[in-house]
């Protein structure tokens, strides 16, 4: 029963926070609303104890992508207003197509059933279980390669935002020691013959 | 108790939550980019509870997947994004005509 309560307290907040989302004013509310989304995500994750996806929810998601996005809002000066032009116009269509959505989902997973039994708790775990152990078996033997592909995928991003990013101002007192190494004794040197008084060689 | 259904019921919520979102926020493209990622929290929402309630821990290791390729694809999308308000000193997806014949 408390579970159920936690569980219930939870969503709301996940459901408001993603409403926040999307309907804030100003792209820094909406970001920090995902970031609760997020929070109460990993808690309700917690619950049904899957207990290291949630932290690394939490570290990968809070911790990196959003401060990366939130770093970006402030960033760029955005016009609130001229971006906001056009609410109001799509919003009975977004509206309706969430509900739509909502209906057809619910009514897959409350009227028609899975196939399975869905309205059952989950199985419950030995008392020595430990998800970040199992989590950590199954990754390193069967997904070895998914999991160093993923880590390859990363890589590229890397050096693609790197790379995308990065731009070369002209005049900049900088050294390039390419350029440096490459230089020749003759681009440098000019070897005159000595000019006498008079102007005779 | 939570069921699988309360689970997925919250996963349909916020996925549809999040394509109304797309519809509202069609201009602002850092709004799109923040729907896209609430979009797979509620995918990853789905995983979670299937893997859970199914007892395969399959799903969890997708989860983990998904949440890399959406790392990478926040910087990558982000970086981009960078460079376009460089470029165009707006980030309205109306002014991102450049291709168009």
């Amino acid at each position: 029963m408390f579970v159920q309560i936690l569980f219930y307290a939870f969503s709301a907040v996940l459901v408001a926070a993603a409403l926040g989302v999307i309907l804030s004013r100003n792209p820094v509310h909406s970001a920090l609303s995902l970031v609760l989304a997020f929070f109460t995500s990993a808690a309700l994750w917690l619950l049904i104890e899957v207990e290291f996806l949630a932290i690394v929810l939490v570290l990968v998601y809070v911790g990196a992508v959003m401060v990366l996005f939130l770093f970006v809002v402030m960033m760029l000066d955005i016009n609130v207003e001229e971006v906001r032009s056009g609410f109001t116009r799509y919003a009975g269509l977004g509206a309706l197509t969430a509900l739509v959505v909502i209906a057809q989902m619910v009514s897959v997973y409350w009227v028609k059933g899975l196939g399975i039994d869905a309205t059952q708790g989950a199985p419950p775990l030995p008392a020595d279980y430990s998800n970040t152990r199992a989590l950590g078996e199954v990754l390193y033997t069967q997904y070895v390669y998914p999991f160093e592909l993923a880590a390859m995928l990363l890589l590229v991003a890397i050096v693609a935002a790197i790379a995308l990013t990065m731009r070369r101002r002209p005049g900049l007192k900088a050294q390039d020691v390419a350029k440096q190494v490459a230089v020749r004794r003759e681009d440098r040197v000019r070897i005159v013959k000595d000019v006498g008084k008079d102007g005779a060689a | 108790m939570i069921t699988l259904q309360h689970m997925l019921t919250l996963s349909a919520v916020l996925f549809s939550l999040s394509v109304a979102g797309i519809f509202l926020n069609r201009k602002n493209v850092i709004l799109l980019l923040m729907c896209i990622e609430l979009m797979l929290l509620a995918v990853n929402f789905s995983f979670v509870s299937f893997s859970r309630f199914l007892g395969d821990l399959d799903g969890q290791v997708f989860v983990f997947f998904v949440l890399t390729v959406a790392a990478a694809e926040s910087a990558i999308g982000l970086a981009i994004l960078v460079v376009l308000f460089r470029e165009r000193r707006s980030i309205n997806v109306e002014d991102l005509d450049t291709m168009k014949g």
